[in-house]
Parts: structure tokens; sequence; C-alpha cells
């Protein structure tokens, strides 16, 4: 039934860009000091927390218009995952920069557990929930009965998405930071001899991931309507997935692994069963690896000398 | 003439090894310098360290006056000191133009243009791969890159790290020919690093012999070429 595929289709681009924007966070720092920040997913979810905060504040108050409370809570949150991330590579990161590989790994879980529990504890562990923000949607189409429906809010996070992922491209491709950062991940010493700071770069790096973060936080939110402390866990390793899928260091790979493990779980939770949808996606995971050891989009470091 | 550069008592260390056991040196203002000696003898540690990188254990390093031995390295290279490291170090996946454009990280965006039209009239094959990645230029024209892309940020002081190493003898003729020009034309000074013992020294107003980690050894360019004992262990076959 086309009707039903497409609806699976929606849902999934939708769920696909919230992963494809956390995972853009990963492979950035990947790519640029070639560790894996396990702490991003619970950056990811400090942002959502911001926003449910901020929104709470905004009904508190006594103010309606729910799109300007959702815009303020997105800047809110974005400068304040901002600061998260440049304070967790300052604090745990970078003194243990040149020492063996597995020390910032180890202390990027360390991050992870102090946020999930600094959440809790100052939040509270039961599931905090806000009414839908923006209410209603589109008629697609319909057939035999079953209606195709395309949410305000679906648009809203395509959209929001989108338009990040602009900025950040241009970023990147565009800019003497962006090519500073792209110089960094290519030689970092011979970026420093030309006059680099490295260190003021990655730490902008950070941010420019965190920021991101806290988009795809926002957007899980008003997208659920619920959410708890340990959310960043399972849409961290679900994004980690997502950038090893599309190749770890490659931003666009990031993108499409995100858009892949989003259809992926939606189009299993509406032909198969919705219990065994992880099981689906890290199947997949594991044979694309097989058969492509550096993901969809990454390459194998061969250069010519 | 002044003097560019100073070092003195400089040792480095790579963890447990000594790499440079108190090197004394000197480059005054428009000279060309050249270091010689064999392969480990700690000429690309020299450079490397003048840059920051090894950091200077002991000893000084003064550079137009002011003591650069404690300066990260992104603070010396905004001090006008580029460096063409060994092995070229071209980044691989970024235009010819990008390239340049990080060369030129440290200068005014006005001063941009200029540089690049200088760049083309030393290196005209430059201008014809300007869209082309790094990673996929042929040897010579990739060492051709690294000096554009060091002289894009307008130095002072040039060092350059075996230019000549595994390029074809036409093309080491047009980058000696270029260093020659740059430094008549344009007073630039230049340290330079070079297994072909004999062109360097043809080319440099003075040397520096390095063995071990030391300099035993230094004089005027031709003074040095006649010196039998640099013949023997540098210049033999070698021309």
């Amino acid at each position: 039934m086309i009707a039903y595929a497409l609806q699976q289709l929606i849902n999934g681009i939708t769920l696909g860009m919230v992963y494809g924007l956390i995972a853009v966070g990963y492979t950035m720092v990947y790519g640029i000091i070639g560790m894996i920040n396990f702490a991003h997913g619970d950056v990811f979810m400090v942002g959502a927390y911001v926003g449910i905060i901020v929104l709470t504040a905004f009904s508190g108050m006594g103010i309606a218009a729910v799109p300007v409370g959702l815009l303020v809570a997105l800047l809110v949150s974005v400068v304040l995952c901002g600061v998260y991330g440049f304070t967790i590579e300052r604090a745990a990161y970078r003194p243990l920069r040149g020492s063996f590989r597995l020390a910032p790994l180890i202390s990027a879980i360390g991050m992870s557990i102090l946020l999930e529990n600094f959440v809790q504890t100052s939040q509270g562990a039961k599931d905090r929930a806000i009414p839908e923000p923006i209410p209603g949607g589109f008629k697609i189409m319909q057939q035999h009965g079953f209606v195709v429906q395309m949410s305000y809010m679906q648009i809203a996070i395509i959209v929001t998405t989108l338009v990040t992922l602009g900025i950040f491209t241009y970023i990147v491709t565009k800019t003497p930071l962006g090519r500073a950062m792209r110089a960094i991940e290519q030689d970092a010493k011979m970026a420093a001899l030309l006059g680099v700071n490295t260190n003021r770069v990655i730490s902008l790096t950070f941010v420019i991931g965190s920021a991101l973060a806290a988009v795809a936080g926002i957007m899980f939110l008003s997208y659920y309507g619920v959410i708890n402390f340990f959310i960043g866990f399972n849409a961290g390793i679900k994004a980690f997935t997502a950038a090893v899928l599309g190749g770890i260091g490659s931003l666009p790979g990031a993108v499409l692994g995100g858009l892949l493990i989003g259809l992926i779980e939606a189009f299993w939770s509406g032909y198969a069963t919705i219990a065994y949808k992880d099981v689906a996606v890290y199947s997949i995971l594991a044979i694309v690896l097989m058969f492509m050891p550096t993901g969809l989009l990454g390459r194998a470091d061969i250069e010519k000398v | 003439m002044s003097t560019m550069l100073s070092l003195s008592g400089v040792t480095a260390f790579y963890g447990q090894i000594q790499a440079l056991r108190g090197i004394d040196l000197t480059v005054e203002k428009g000279e060309i310098v050249t270091l010689i000696g064999a392969n480990g003898a700690g000429k690309s540690t020299l450079m490397m360290t003048i840059c920051g990188n090894p950091r200077a254990r002991t000893g000084s390093i003064i550079y137009q006056g002011e003591d650069i031995t404690q300066c990260a390295m992104h603070d010396i290279a905004r001090k006008r000191i580029a460096h063409a490291p060994e092995g070229r170090r071209i980044f691989p996946r970024m235009s010819v133009e990008e390239n340049l454009l990080m060369g030129a990280q440290v200068v005014k965006f006005a001063d941009y243009d200029k540089q690049l039209a200088l760049m083309f009239d030393l290196f005209p094959r430059l201008k014809e791969r300007i869209n082309q990645r790094g990673g996929t230029l042929s040897g010579g024209e990739q060492q051709m890159l690294a000096i554009a892309r060091a002289l894009m940020s307008k130095p002072d002081l040039l060092m350059l790290d075996e230019p000549s190493l595994g390029l074809a003898p036409l093309v080491v003729k047009q980058i000696f020919g270029a260093i020659r020009q740059l430094n008549r034309e344009l007073g630039l000074t230049v340290l330079l690093v070079e297994q072909n013992a004999y062109q360097a020294l043809r080319l440099a107003h003075r040397g520096y012999v390095l063995v071990n980690g030391a300099i035993t050894m230094q004089g005027g360019g031709a003074e040095l070429l006649a010196r039998p004992e640099i013949k023997a262990a540098y210049l033999e076959g070698g021309h």
C-alpha cells in the first residue's frame, strides 16, 4: 500500500534528520582529533532539557505563543550547549591530548555519566512531557481509509534541519574557520606551522558540534513531547552508528547515515515488529561494514605521496 | 647587516633521545644559509625546533631581536617565519587554491591577490592546477606548491627542508632558480636543508655541517665546497 509506505517515509526522514544532526557532531570531532566524543549524546539531552525549561518558563509567564517560545528555546539551548561543549573539551579532553588513545575515550564516558547524573539529580528521574507545541498537519493523500499525514511539526523539523545543515556546510567549506578545521583534520602540525591556533579551532569545533546537538535536542523534544535524562544514551548510540554507517569523518556521510537509520527504523517498525527495530539498524550496520569497512562515503586513507 | 635569527646552545629531545646538542647558529638578513649533514644528523629537527615543535629544552632562539624559544607554533608562524617542511605536507584533500589560502592565514586579505600573482609568476604551473586537489599533483608540483604556500605569508625568513628530494633534475634547477631569484630580488632570507650538498653550497652564502646533532664545521659556501673533508663525506659522486 503506497499510502502506508509514504507515511513511513515521512516519519523516517523526520527521525533521520535528528539523527543526522547529532551524527555530524560525532564525525566532526572524530575527523579533527580522532576521538569518539561519547558525551555528545548527553549534550543533545541537555539541549532538550534546556528546551523544556524555557518552554515551561514561557507558559508559566502566561505567554501563549508557542512558536515564539520554541524559537527562544532553540536559541538559548544552542548557546548553552555551546558552552557545555567548550567546557567539556577544555576540562576533560584537552589535558589528555597527546596521552594514549584510550584516555580521552574513558574521560568521555565519564563526562557522559556526569551529565546524565547531573540532569537526573537537578531535573528528576521521571519523564518530563510538554504538550504538542505545533499541533495539526497536512493531509497528503488518502487510500483505503488510510490517511497520510505530514504534521506541521515534521515540516518544521525538516526545514530547521536543512537550514542548520546549510549554514554548517557554508562554515565548513567557505569560511577561514572551516578551512582551518579541514586543514587540522588533514595535517594538524602543518596547520600550526602555517599559523593556525589549533587549540582554538578544536574548541570551536566542539562548540559548533554541540550547537547542532542542541538543535537536535529541541527537535526531539517537540517531536516526541517526552524526554528523560537517559535519552542521550540511545540517541547518541544511534547517531554514532549513523556516523560510522556513513563513514566516520565524512560530514555528508553523517547526514546520509542518519537518514538511512531513521528510514530503517521507520520502515522496520511499520512493516515488521517495532520491538526489533534496533536489531534491524545494527544488523544493517554490521552488513554494510562487512562489505564497506570505511562506511558508505568514508575513504580509505590512501593518498599519493 | 643585521641578524635575522640566532640560536645559542639549543638542545632538543624526542622523548629520551637527544636530537640537538648545543646548536649555535646565526642567519643574517638577506642571506642564504644551508645546513648539510647525513640522514638523521638533526637538520630537520633543527628547523622544527625553530618553529617550536619540539620545543628547545635549553638554549635560546632569538628572532629579529625577540626571544621566541617558548612561543607556540602558531605564534612563531605569525612572526613571519615560514617553513616548507620535510615531505612537503600538502593538504591532500584541498585544492591548490585552498592550500595557498592556508599559507596566507597570517596576512591581511588585501595582500592575498598580490602574493598570489607573485607565486603564479614564480611557478606558472600552479596557475594551471589551481582547482586540482593537492594530493593528485605530481611530486614536483607538490614541491612548488609547498614553497609557494610558505611564501604566501610574506615571510621574512623562509625555511626549506629538502626541496629537491625525489625530483627530476630539471625541476630541481627550476626550484633552485626560484630560491635564488627570491633572495636577489626581494632580499628574502633563506635557511635551506639540502641532501644535494654541492648544489646547496653553490647557492648559499654560508653553510653549517651538522653531525649527530652538533655543528662540526661552518664557513662560506665556496669555502666549504673546497674543503677536502666535505668533499669526501658529502660530495663524492654527488654532482
